[in-house]
């Protein structure tokens, strides 16, 4: 272990116990901050002890695979170290990885462990350079808040920076049903495993689409068949590429009540608490990896079934007898996502949309015109808007066909006591908020006792 | 109207424009229709009464570049006859002689404006925030994102002028935008329309007059839930504003990051 890394998890842990104990934060970048500043090289040497390294990257979906692929390594016995929610860049590896780690810097029983990181899109190359992994996983690519890192291909090109640094036996894990996520394996002569979905019964229709063309001849995609958005069996008629086979398939995938059950080709059934076909493509992907690093055919089945709502992802709360769901949406596809899982809701219950646009939600709120809200219309449940930009989103939602009660008042408490309030005892409401709203509503609920999420 | 190649240059919610057109034409019980035209597709802007054109990334303006050029006689001789078209962003920026880029690298223009565009290098920051306007249509709210700095010709009206924003951020001029005829181009999303709806219904009333003669006018409506948009996008304006005049150094530096961790954490 060299000295320096020695001298980073010291400062790191001096960092967690000052955060912790003095500032009462349980802040999680923090010491891998610090870590990273004593010793540049702090990732490569904590994270060079582990076994082997899976990073998890992509616009959406990235915090749930990793979710399910530790729950699959659990599930195999296996000891893992993980980053947490949102603390995807490196020093959010180093921090989590800190907290392994003895005063000698050596994390025990390391040989034996597995880092399931997931990784920023634009963390990726620093954190492939660093840990040397085992395998990739990339979920998907659709635009995100354009005021982050510019342009789809900006993210596509950090992306081939990172496969250009892995080891030659690096598998990397890929959409099949993403055409720009399938042409990642024409970078470079790696191994892949392609995960996807063969059941037809859902997608078909328009709604927001944005063209992607083959890197090779410049032609359009055509589509034998689309899910949502670029999300397809998609063929190049320019050169002939088209979807590969996957080897992890989803023959069938049906969204029940309680959860997804999905039958993967050669496994049988699998059972996840996630809802929303977007998480068919998660729980595969973490299969495809699990299946990669070896994983036995019982916990490839096991460990998706353990897996309830992500934090914001799908939380619920109940308050009395009136349930409180959250869905946290960053982008678009993200959103058209939820708004579908919300089509096949009981139709009497109420939704909500928490708008805010500061730097973690992004300040530009026109991505909300690119969301299917129009799905939503004709349902029986009351609609309400709310979040620092409530107005924007009550006129999306307006112009959508949707009747809206009057724009919830900016401050949370104000706003969870207006909609409890109004809400009819039995029925659920669903909210879907972008990321500081999250925090807001959480924070609200916590303080006011109000309800425990079950995620805790 | 003739939606211009939607499924490519659509970056910023400009299908909002597109919804909000066709709900305050429902309004007034006027039957609207959108027709969608991709590269390719046969178009014939004569047989419009109006038409948009969003925005995209740098690939996806090279990519509709050359087609939209087979188009450009056509839509210029339709201008010239009065169609209403408005034109977002990269699509604004097409409809000038020339787009510049940050590789040094021409793609040629339509030339309705009498205007360039060019991106100042990888130093020069993006022109990203919210913005307002003072136009004939009134207070005009929107955000902008945009690298290229765009350059009227002397006799070319701009669209409207910089209150709160960047705009054409040329540093001869405040202006934003530009106007000839019915013929609107601006940064502008946001979506620009709905939040907006004088300049929705402006442009409506063009079309209108333009096929049914002077005197038609557009019914009046109540806009309560559009204008309390308009208004926090104004607010919103303001208040960042604030925080972007912290100037350079390292003094501002400490001054941005507190702005910032205001920001994230509510204020
Ligand atoms: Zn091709």
């Amino acid at each position: 272990m060299k000295l320096r890394v020695v001298a980073a998890v010291h400062a790191a842990r001096l960092a967690t116990f000052v955060s912790r104990r003095l500032l009462g934060r349980g802040g999680t970048a923090l010491p891998g901050l610090v870590a990273e500043r004593v010793a540049p090289g702090a990732l490569a040497g904590l994270g060079g002890q582990l076994e082997r390294t899976v990073l998890v990257t992509g616009t959406n979906g990235k915090t749930t695979t990793a979710r399910i692929l530790a729950a699959i390594l659990a599930a195999d016995g296996k000891a893992v170290v993980a980053n947490r929610e949102g603390s995807n860049l490196t020093r959010g590896m180093v921090s989590a990885l800190v907290a392994e780690a003895g005063w000698r810097g050596r994390i025990a029983a390391a040989e034996t462990t597995i880092g399931v990181f997931e990784a920023d899109e634009a963390s990726l190359p620093a954190a492939a350079a660093a840990l040397q992994p085992a395998a990739i996983v990339f979920t998907n690519l659709f635009r995100d808040q354009l005021d982050r890192y510019g342009e789809v291909d900006t993210v596509a090109g950090f992306w081939r920076r990172a496969i250009a640094m892995v080891p030659d036996d690096c598998v990397l894990i890929l959409n099949a049903d993403d055409p720009s996520v399938a042409e990642l394996a024409t970078v470079r002569d790696l191994p892949v495993r392609w995960f996807g979905i063969d059941d037809l019964r859902s997608g078909g229709e328009r709604g927001a689409f944005d063209a992607r063309w083959c890197g090779a001849c410049g032609t359009d995609f055509s589509y034998d068949h689309r899910f949502f958005g670029h999300i397809g069996h998609w063929r190049c008629r320019g050169c002939g590429r088209e979807r590969p086979t996957p080897g992890t398939s989803a023959l069938r995938v049906s969204d029940g009540e309680d959860g997804l059950s999905v039958e993967v080709q050669g496994l049988g059934i699998v059972e996840t608490g996630l809802r929303g076909q977007y998480n068919a493509w998660n729980t595969l992907a973490a299969i495809a990896a699990g299946e990669v690093l070896g994983a036995s055919a019982a916990a490839l089945r096991k460990g998706p079934a353990t897996i309830g709502p992500v934090f914001g992802r799908q939380e619920s709360f109940a308050i009395g007898s009136k349930t409180l769901r959250l869905y946290l949406v960053k982008n678009p596809a993200g959103a058209n996502q939820v708004v579908q899982l919300l089509g096949r809701t009981d139709e009497d219950d109420g939704f909500a949309f928490f708008l805010n646009d500061r730097f973690a939600d992004g300040q530009d709120v026109s991505w909300t015109w690119d969301v299917d809200f129009e799905l939503l219309a004709g349902r029986g449940g009351r609609v309400w808007a709310g979040g620092d930009r409530g107005a924007d989103a009550a006129l999306r939602l307006h112009y959508a066909g949707l009747g809206v009660e009057p724009v919830l008042p900016p401050q949370p408490a104000e706003a969870l006591r207006t909609l409890l309030e109004a809400m009819d005892e039995g029925l659920t409401l669903h909210a879907i908020v972008t990321y500081t709203a999250l925090l807001e509503l959480r924070r609200e609920l916590a303080r006011q006792g109000l309800a425990k999420s079950t995620l805790d | 109207m003739a939606h211009l190649y939607p499924d490519v240059m659509n970056i910023y919610g400009d299908r909002g424009n597109i919804i909000a057109l066709r709900h305050r034409c429902e309004l007034r019980g006027i039957d609207s229709e959108v027709v969608e035209v991709n590269a390719g597709d046969p178009f014939d802007p004569a047989e419009f009464d109006l038409v948009v054109i969003g925005g995209g990334q740098d690939r996806e303006q090279r990519r509709i570049a050359d087609d939209l050029l087979t188009r450009g006689p056509s839509l210029k001789a339709a201008v010239e006859d009065g169609l209403p078209v408005l034109a977002v962003c990269g699509g604004f920026q097409l409809f000038g002689h020339r787009y510049v880029g940050l590789d040094g690298e021409t793609i040629p223009g339509i030339g309705i404006f009498d205007m360039e565009t060019r991106h100042p290098g990888v130093e020069a920051d993006r022109c990203i925030g919210d913005v307002v306007l003072a136009t004939e249509f009134g207070a005009i709210v929107g955000f902008e994102n945009h690298g290229g700095r765009t350059y009227l010709g002397s006799g070319q009206e701009p669209f409207g002028t910089v209150v709160h924003g960047r705009g054409n951020n040329n540093g001869a001029d405040s202006s934003e935008g530009a106007r000839y005829r019915n013929a609107i181009g601006t940064y502008l999303h946001g979506s620009v329309l709905p939040k907006n709806p004088a300049l929705a219904d402006g442009l409506i009333e063009m079309a209108l007059k333009r096929r049914y003669g002077d005197d038609f006018e557009l019914a009046p409506h109540d806009d309560a839930a559009e204008q309390a948009a308009h208004a926090s996008a104004v607010a919103r304006a303001k208040s960042r504003e604030g925080d972007r005049g912290l100037g350079r150094g390292p003094l501002a530096a400490g001054r941005r990051l507190r702005a910032k961790l205001r920001d994230l954490a509510g204020r």
